[in-house]
This record gives structure tokens, C-alpha cells and sequence, in this order.
């Protein structure tokens, strides 16, 4: 049980700068996902974390002591793998005691903790067999075992669940919440997924070329995304912009117009923004009211995609801007027709010319 | 996966318990970083000790005389070795030259290996294409044409002269056809024929082996594209599989130039280089000079062998050279 | 009947010959092609059976010349009046009556014969020209028992030392090769690519011409003469580092990874997580370091330089060393040389072709 700190660290690989100094904090107990596009850092954020890879600069305390020069194996960290590394050889008792005879564990104890890790993760009547015989669910389980057998400080997951078909992984994502809940450890998860990220973590690390893009709960990424990057990335389908300018600044709020758009006002409280700055305005799918009366902006279906239990109307502007509209339930929408849609008060999120988030009356 | 498994087990109860301790020791003092090094220790040692350091004794060796084996008792004597070989009246004649068994050697040489690396890849080259065909008792002649390979060459050299003595049973097979029996070792056109015929029986095994594996890496799909085109098999063959073993083609290639040259084993013991100086190899003349011939001569032979490398070398760069940049990958 | 059985006997042979995989008929390139193959079944295994067969005949059969193709020996019987057992001869007696007549003592150009099945009648004066020996298929062991005879002991312990230079040297070619190829296959560390290159670069360097300084190092070491002076310079084989580390960059680094955060030693990940996962590898590198030891001939025959260190395969050649050749036990001791590989090949043929497919020069 313990907390981790990451002081300034840095990597580089040669002349690449992956990561140009960071720093975060991460609570005991805390399950925390790092996430972001591929190339992002966040697996080698997790390696050095693990000891895998050597810091270029900066420190890393694990419960209040520095582990920056620490080898892996003493850092009291556990590690599972993207592709679970199970050694295949060895039979799954085997795997699982292999880490505990290398530091001479008397054999009685060594027994009992795979015991109780197998029977946690219901594995017990795979001991006997090899990573071969075994489903992809089962290996899952075997490394998550193997890392339950060490009793770590803290867990780090390397994109655990992305050799799993969806359904599997929708079933794994809830056993490793369900785990974390019953051990209570620190836990340190990175996928590139975002539904991962917001139905798994107590807190999220957005990341994008070895920087920190926001930390926070869930919602809170969701509701009040800190930038276009985050607002992009969180939230599935993703978020439609439309790119415009601010021409008047009033008591009311500010007047958002883009072109062959309507223009609205977003209650805002005077801030920063003056007319004529360019802005983004952003709005999620789920967040636009379809008028029947004709206000609003006029939306040309291309595409009508129908789930059953929802539907995602593939939309354009008059000058060409993609938009895409949620509609719970099924839509009648078809191809060629012409929306007028509204975005939903309240839900709207403007960002500035720098791509930061203006905030506003919501 | 289970004769690893039995392996494993085997691994782990091994004494290794012994090196163990020290292993663990060395990586707690010298840490996980110059582990590496301690791994390649031993190899490395042996390498630098009896391939390359041989490399530097030889060159001493070749610039120095007498039949002294310790280097401190040589005299220096420059290029006096290498004079000596190329001391000649006339290159055309090599009984002009003061060592006309060398210049005999290398015209042996010269000629045994295009010839034998000719014959060795296209019977290899043939024998694998028939290999890779659909065929019944496929690993049964995959065997057959392999199992030579494991004759050790004292064994391919005298099964050979047993069949080519003159009482032998070749002679008997052509007495019974109503032929005249030859006695194939002691003519110098015969004994070369055989010195060939042997070598590429005793090796082509090797070599179909590898050209099957090369063949059996080129996807069915490209056949069966051109299939489609109605291609006929033999534009099929110089067309696909030609261009596409032709990495294959040149590690074959490379590999059969240097073994052909070094041919030393089952020549010795089949013609013993004879008959007079008909089969002598540039390697048997390298032994002989070195170790059969009394007084030893040590320069001579290092003189003669650092030659070789050097064609060797020479030949094996020029070929990666051209081979580079033609390849598909 | 009997007819009848054969027949079919014969067609489905022939039906299984002619039959191919996946397709029906036999077009004329399988005709070639089996054609081919049976010409050379009999050029590659007709001489090997030609030596075994010949090994098992009488030196008197030896010198006979057409040679017959199965061990012959003369048919013998025993007369009463006469100590040793007489020849059995085919006799045409002058009024064209063939009779079987025991050979007594031959004169000249006539032979005293008597005939077994009735000695009373005394001994009749046959011409050898008319008297054929009555023969019949006999493979005698007596070339084995005089090879045994005349080289004694000596002969085992030729056995021994080939045994002793095999085993030896191929199991420390194995470990040295294997820990090299571990070192420059699973690190990243300066001097990597040198090291590599360094063993590779004597694949340039063929053993031949080598051979004299190689003999001045194993004189210098104080073992001409002695079986470690063969073992020594041949274990270092790059080839074998080559294969086996090609082989190894195919082990996951996950794995290592792993092992290491299971506070595994390094020499533990090589021992017990390279070596096994590395077996069918080392297996090609044995059995080619086998094959290469136990032929070996030209570095023996410089360094082995008594008959005590002989190796097999340098008595072997010794037999022809003198004028005359002693055919009849050089044959038995062919045989007996290559029976120990003719066993090894039946076994592991399958996979050595595999072998070098595999793990192949590609």
C-alpha cells in the first residue's frame, strides 16, 4: 500500500525527448488509468515506473522513498503485460511461484499464496496446465495471478485487455474493478481505450507526447475537458467542433457565429475573449435538440446509422463541417434529409484560439 | 513444447546450483550491465584465442623461415615464403617453378571448384524442386538424399575406392554389361571425375536441404497466382521460383565456393591427390608442406593458407556486394 | 491365387506411387520426377549397402572378381578318414552325370576328390575345369571377429575417444554458444554489434588456414597428443552462435522482463527461461557440433599424433596407410564407424531437416 510520486522525470531515447520532464501525484489506493493515442508515452511512463526503463532525469518515490535507482524486482511493484509474458514452458503453479522461489520463500508459503491467488481469481483447476492450453480470458487471469501472488505495493497493467475480443474484455474490465476493490491496492492501468478509462479509473492521466494533458475523475474530463485535445479524446462517438468567431461581447454572454450558421449567444461571463477572437465551439453528439420548427442550424444527413437502441446521424453543415447527432431510440431520419438542430443549453464547451477551455455560465 | 517442458525440468535440476552462486555474485558486483560481457566471456575468449590470434601467428609465420614450430626460434625473412611460390620460369608451365606442387595445386584447385560447385547446386537445385514436389515418400527420399551428409568423409572416401578399385564393383557391374572394366583411380581424367562425383555426393544433401527450405518459403499463393495467369511451369521456374530462391541461392553459393575450396578430407583418403599430382588440392598442399613433408615447412604453409584467405575473403565480399541491393525484400 | 494376390499386390503399389495429394492423376513430370528420385535412391544408398554387404563376406569371396552382390561361402563337409572338413564341389563326370564330390587336395591342373556319400569307393582324379565349388549365402562375422582380434582393446578405446571428443565438445560448444547468443540477442549494450561481428568474422576464416598456428597454440598449451587439444579450438563455432541467437530474438523481452521484476538473477533468465524455450535450437546446434566432432579429420590427424588418441576415424584411415590394404577389416570397420550416425539419422533426420529450415539461413 502506498502512494507514488513522479518528480520532473524525464526519457529520452537518444535525441528523442518521450518525456520532457512530468510530474504527478498518485494517492494511496487510487486506481488511475493513463490514456492517450498510441506513440503517447504513457507505456513508457509505466516502465520506468515498473524500472523497466531508466530515467533520463527527475525521481520517483513509492511510499515516500526514491526507487529511482532501485533494479524492478525491488521496487515492490507488480507488472502485467500486453501480450501476459506467462513463461510457456512452465505450468501455471509454476508461473505463478517462479518469482516467489527466486527470492527462497519457504515452500509452505509459496503454496498458499498461489493457492489463494488461483482460488481469488478462479483458476484453481488450470494449475496443472500450460499457457498454451489456456484461453485468452484464462492467461489474463494467470498474469493478474502472478502479480497477486508478489503482494506488490502497486499494480501497473500494460494495456491488458487488448488481446481480448470486446466481449471478454467488457467481462474483464469489471473483475479487475472488482479486484481492486477487494485488494485495495494502488493500481496503475494504461490503455489507450477510452471507455477503459472512464468506466475503470478513480482517476485519469490524459496524456499526448509525454505531457500531461489533465488529471481527473472521470465526469470531470467529460463535463470540462481542459482543452480541444482531452475534449477530442474523451467521450465516444467523439465530440463535433465547429470552428467560428465571437462578434459582440455583451451582459447576455457572447455571440458565437460560424459560417452559413446562424448566429447564437453562449451565456457567458465577461472574460478574457474580445469580438472577433477566433473560437471552437464544441458539442457532443448526445447534446443537440432537433427543432421542428425550423430554427436552428440546418444539418444535411449523409448517413443514418441505426443501432436499435440508438441512433448516430452522420450530419454536414452548409459549408461541409462534419457533425454527428445522437438520437436515442430510432430515428426515421433518412439519407438526403435536412435537420434543424440545436445545441442543448448548458452543454456546450467554447475553446479559444490556443485550443484552451473558456469558461463559461455552465 | 513437451520435449521442452522435459528439458526444462531437466534444466532445473541440473547441478547448475554450482555456477549459480558465483553467476549472481559477479552480476551483484559488476551489476545487470556488463552481465552481457560475462555471458560472452568464454566464447569470446575462444575466438579471439584460436580464430583470430591464429590469424596474426600466421601472418608472423608467413615472414619467417626454418622448420621451428616456436616462433621465437624463426628468423625474419620478409617475403622470401611468398617469393618462393611465385618463383617461376614461365607461369605457364608450372614444372618451371620451384614449387611447382603449389602451381599444381591451385590449377587442381582452379578447375575442381567451378566444376564441383556446378554440378553440387544444379543436382542440389534439381533434387529439391523434385523434392517439393507433391509426391509420395517424400521424407523417405528426403533421407535418402540427405543421409551422406552424416558419413564422415573417411567413411564416403573408402566406400568409393572399395567401389572404384579394379576389382571393384563398379568394374563388376560393367564386366556383367559386357564392357571393359577401367581402373578408375589411376588415371588422371578418371580420378578427377571421381574426386568430383564423391565430394557432390557426400554434399549435396546439404545443399538440397537448404534450397528446400529456401523453395518451401515461397508462399503457395504466388504459384497459384500464376496458375491463374497460365503461366507454363517452365516460365513458372525461371520466372517465380528462380528470382524468388535467389537469396537462398546466393548463401548456397557462398557456402559451396568455401567448402569446395577447403575440400580436403575425403580426397586424401580417396586419391591421396594422386594419382602423381592429378587430385592435389591447394589444402592437402598445404598440409604436406606444413606437417607431412619433412622438414616442416611452417612459412611456406602460412604463406600458402593466408593466400587462400585472402581469395576467400576477396570472393565472398565481391559476392555480398552484388548481391546487395537486388534483393526483393 | 497366389497370382491373383500378387497382382493386386502389385497395382497398389503402383496405385500408390502413382497416387498424389489433392489431385487425381499422374501427369508425365511425376513420372520424371520418380524416375529421378529412384535413380537416386539407388546412386546415394547402393554404395553404403554395397560396403555392409561386403563387409560380411569371406576374404576369399572379397577377392573374387566379378564380385558377387551377396556374401557367398563354400559349402564344406565332413568325410570320415579326414581331419579337416573338405570343400563340397559340383562335379560334370565324363559320362555327363553331375555328381557332388569333396575336394581332397588339388595337383596341378587335376584334383583329388571322394565322394562324401560314399568314401569306400575311393579317390577319384577330377579336372579342376570340370569342378564348380558348390557355394551358398553366408554372412560370416569373421572380419568383425579379426578386426576385434587384431586391434584388441585399441579399438574401444578409438570408440572412447571419439566418444570422449564428441560428448565433450559438443556440450561446451552448447552452454558457451547458447550464453553468447543469450548476451547479444536479449542486452542492449555498447559493444554489441562488435561482438557479434567479431565472432561472425570467423566464418571467413576456414580452419584450414588456421591450421598451423592452431597447431603452435595447442603445442604451446602442452596438448599434442592429448584429446582437450582437438576439443579446445572447436568449440567456439559461430555458427552456432548465430543460429541460436536468431532463434532467441524471437523469445519475447517481455518475458525477461518479466522473470527480472520475479527477482529473477540473469543467470537464472538464461538457465531456466532462454535455455528451455531455446531447445529445438540447441538441438540443431548439438547435432550439427555431433556430426562436425565426430567426423572431424584434419585437425586429429595434426594433433593426435599416437596411436593411443587415435580417433576412429584416423584408424580408419590408418588401415590404408600401408601398402597393402587389408580390405576385408578396413570394410567391418567402415561399418562400424558409420553405425552409431546410420542410428542418429533414423532418429533425428526429420529434424535435422527441420532444423535448418527453421533456424535456416534465410
Amino acid at each position: 500500500m502506498a502512494n507514488l510520486i513522479l518528480e520532473t522525470l524525464s526519457k529520452s531515447f537518444g535525441a528523442v525527448e518521450v518525456i520532457p520532464g512530468l510530474d504527478l501525484q498518485i494517492e494511496d489506493g487510487e486506481f488511475v488509468v493513463f490514456v492517450g493515442p498510441s506513440g503517447c508515452g504513457k507505456s513508457t511512463l509505466l516502465r520506468l515506473i515498473a524500472g523497466l526503463e531508466e530515467a533520463t532525469a527527475g525521481d520517483i518515490r513509492i511510499a515516500g522513498e526514491s526507487v529511482i535507482s532501485v533494479p524492478a524486482a525491488d521496487r515492490g511493484v507488480a507488472m502485467v503485460f500486453q501480450s501476459y509474458a506467462l513463461y510457456p514452458h512452465m505450468t501455471v503453479r509454476q508461473n505463478l511461484s517462479f518469482g516467489l522461489e527466486n527470492i527462497r520463500m519457504p515452500e509452505d508459503e509459496i503454496a498458499r499464496r498461489v493457492e489463494a491467488a488461483a482460488k481469488m481469481l478462479q483458476i484453481e483447476e488450470l494449475l496443472e496446465r500450460r499457457p498454451k492450453e489456456l484461453s485468452g480470458g484464462q492467461r489474463q487471469r494467470v498474469a493478474i495471478g502472478r502479480a497477486i501472488t508478489r503482494n506488490p505495493k502497486i499494480f501497473l497493467f500494460d494495456e491488458p485487455l487488448s488481446n481480448l475480443d470486446a466481449e471478454l474484455r467488457v467481462l474483464m474490465r469489471v473483475e479487475i474493478t472488482k479486484l481492486h476493490e477487494r485488494l485495495g491496492n494502488t493500481m496503475i492501468y494504461v490503455t489507450h481505450d477510452q471507455i477503459e478509462a472512464m468506466t475503470m479509473a478513480d482517476k485519469i492521466v490524459v496524456l499526448r507526447k509525454g505531457v500531461i494533458e489533465q488529471v481527473g475523475a472521470p465526469l470531470e474530463l467529460y463535463n470540462r475537458p481542459r482543452n480541444l485535445f482531452v475534449a477530442g479524446f474523451i467521450g465516444s462517438p467523439r465530440m463535433n467542433f465547429l470552428n467560428g468567431a465571437i462578434t459582440g461581447v455583451s451582459e447576455a454572454g457572447l455571440s458565437f457565429q460560424s459560417p452559413h450558421l446562424p448566429s447564437f449567444t453562449l451565456p457567458a461571463r465577461p472574460g478574457p475573449l474580445r469580438a472577433g477572437a477566433t473560437v471552437t465551439l464544441g458539442v457532443r453528439p448526445e447534446h443537440f435538440t432537433l427543432s421542428e420548427n425550423g430554427t436552428g442550424w440546418p444539418l444535411t444527413v449523409s448517413v443514418s446509422e441505426q443501432h436499435g437502441s440508438n441512433s448516430y446521424l452522420h450530419c454536414a453543415t452548409p459549408d461541409g463541417t462534419p457533425v454527428l447527432i445522437h438520437e436515442a431510440g430510432q430515428s426515421r431520419v433518412a439519407r438526403g434529409d435536412v435537420l434543424h438542430a440545436q445545441p442543448r443549453e448548458g452543454h456546450w464547451h467554447l475553446f479559444d484560439a490556443a485550443g484552451l477551455r473558456v469558461p463559461l455560465g455552465n | 513444447m513437451r520435449a521442452a517442458a522435459i528439458f526444462s525440468r531437466a534444466l532445473a535440476a541440473l547441478p547448475a546450483r554450482a555456477i549459480e552462486p558465483v553467476m549472481r555474485g559477479a552480476q551483484n558486483i559488476l551489476g545487470i550491465k556488463r552481465m552481457p560481457w560475462v555471458f560472452l566471456f568464454p566464447n569470446l575468449a575462444a575466438v579471439l584465442f584460436f580464430s583470430l590470434l591464429p590469424v596474426f601467428i600466421n601472418i608472423f609465420y608467413s615472414a619467417t623461415g626454418s622448420d621451428r614450430l616456436y616462433p621465437a626460434d624463426r628468423p625474419y625473412v620478409g617475403a622470401a615464403n611468398y617469393e618462393t611460390l611465385f618463383e617461376c620460369g614461365s607461369y605457364l608451365d608450372p614444372s618451371t617453378c620451384s614449387r611447382d606442387l603449389f602451381w599444381r595445386a591451385l590449377g587442381n584447385t582452379l578447375i575442381f571448384v567451378p566444376v564441383q560447385v556446378a554440378a553440387m547446386i544444379g543436382i542440389a537445385l534439381f533434387t529439391a524442386i523434385c523434392l517439393n514436389r507433391d509426391i509420395r515418400g517424400r521424407g523417405f527420399f528426403r533421407g535418402i538424399f540427405f543421409f551422406p551428409v552424416m558419413l564422415s568423409p573417411v567413411v564416403v572416401a573408402l566406400t568409393w575406392q572399395w567401389i572404384l578399385q579394379r576389382n571393384g564393383a563398379l568394374n563388376g557391374l560393367l564386366t556383367a554389361l559386357g564392357l571393359t572394366p577401367v581402373n578408375w583411380l589411376v588415371f588422371p581424367n578418371s580420378a578427377f571425375f571421381w574426386s568430383v562425383f564423391v565430394t557432390v555426393w557426400a554434399h549435396m544433401g546439404f545443399f538440397t536441404i537448404i534450397l528446400l527450405a529456401g523453395l518451401q518459403s515461397i508462399p503457395r499463393d504466388v504459384y497459384e497466382a500464376a496458375k491463374m495467369d497460365a503461366a507454363n511451369p517452365w516460365r513458372v521456374f525461371t520466372r517465380i521460383t528462380l528470382p524468388m530462391l535467389k537469396p537462398t541461392l546466393l548463401v548456397v553459393f557462398i557456402l559451396c565456393v568455401i567448402r569446395s575450396v577447403q575440400t580436403f578430407d575425403e580426397l586424401y583418403v580417396l586419391t591421396g591427390g594422386g594419382p602423381g599430382s592429378a587430385t592435389i588440392l591447394i589444402v592437402q598442399y598445404i598440409y604436406e608442406i606444413g606437417f607431412a613433408i619433412q622438414p616442416r615447412n611452417f612459412g611456406l604453409a602460412a604463406a600458402a593458407s593466408l593466400l587462400l584467405g585472402a581469395v576467400l575473403l576477396v570472393f565472398t565480399l565481391i559476392q555480398l556486394r552484388l548481391a546487395r541491393g537486388k534483393s526483393y525484400d | 491365387m497366389t497370382e491373383l494376390t500378387a497382382r493386386t499386390a502389385q497395382s497398389s503399389i503402383l496405385q500408390f506411387l502413382t497416387r498424389r495429394r489433392g489431385r487425381v492423376r499422374a501427369d508425365w513430370t511425376d513420372w520424371l520426377t520418380y524416375a529421378y528420385l529412384f535413380l537416386g535412391l539407388a546412386v546415394m544408398f547402393a554404395p553404403v549397402l554395397w560396403v555392409v554387404l561386403s563387409s560380411f563376406k569371406a576374404p576369399v569371396n572379397l577377392a573374387e572378381f566379378p564380385p558377387t552382390f551377396l556374401p557367398y561361402a563354400a559349402e564344406t563337409v565332413t568325410v570320415e578318414g579326414f581331419d579337416e572338413p573338405l570343400s563340397l564341389y559340383e562335379v560334370i563326370t565324363e559320362d555327363g552325370e553331375t555328381r557332388q564330390l569333396a575336394q581332397i587336395r588339388r595337383v596341378g591342373l587335376n584334383a583329388q576328390m571322394i565322394d562324401p556319400a560314399n568314401p569306400e569307393a575311393g579317390r577319384l582324379v577330377v579336372p579342376v575345369a570340370d569342378a564348380k565349388p558348390v557355394r551358398s549365402i553366408l554372412f560370416t562375422w569373421q572380419n568383425y571377429a579379426r578386426l576385434l582380434s587384431a586391434s584388441g582393446s585399441d579399438l574401444w578405446l578409438f570408440v572412447y575417444n571419439s566418444l570422449f571428443i564428441t560428448i565433450v565438445a559438443t556440450a561446451i560448444t552448447v552452454i558457451m554458444n547458447s550464453m553468447a547468443a543469450f548476451a547479444l540477442s536479449k542486452y542492449r549494450f555498447k559493444g554489441n554489434t562488435l561482438a557479434l561481428i567479431a565472432i561472425l568474422m570467423t566464418l571467413m576464416i576456414p580452419p584450414t588456414v588456421v591450421l598451423v598456428p592452431i597447431y603452435l597454440i595447442v603445442a604451446q598449451l602442452g596438448l599434442v597428443g592429448n584429446l582437450w587439444g582437438v576439443i579446445l579450438p572447436t568449440v567456439a563455432t559461430p555458427t552456432g552462435v548465430f543460429l541460436l541467437r536468431q532463434y532467441m530474438l524471437t523469445i519475447p523481452d517481455e518475458l525477461i522482463e518479466a522473470a527480472r521484476m520475479d527477482h529473477a538473477s540473469e543467470w537464472r533468465i538464461y538457465w531456466r527461461i532462454i535455455l528451455p524455450l531455446s531447445a529445438p535450437a540447441l538441438a540443431v546446434v548439438a547435432i550439427f557440433s555431433i556430426l562436425s566432432r565426430w567426423n572431424d579429420f584434419l585437425l586429429p590427424l595434426v594433433v593426435l599424433n599416437r596411436r593411443e588418441v587415435f580417433t576412429l576415424q584416423l584408424a580408419l584411415a590408418s588401415f590404408q596407410d600401408e601398402n597393402q590394404i587389408h580390405y576385408d577389416q578396413l570394410l567391418a570397420m567402415t561399418t562400424l564407424t558409420a553405425l552409431p550416425l546410420a542410428f542418429a539419422f533414423i532418429f533425428l533426420q526429420r529434424y535435422i531437416a527441420s532444423g535448418i529450415a527453421s533456424t535456416g539461413i534465410k
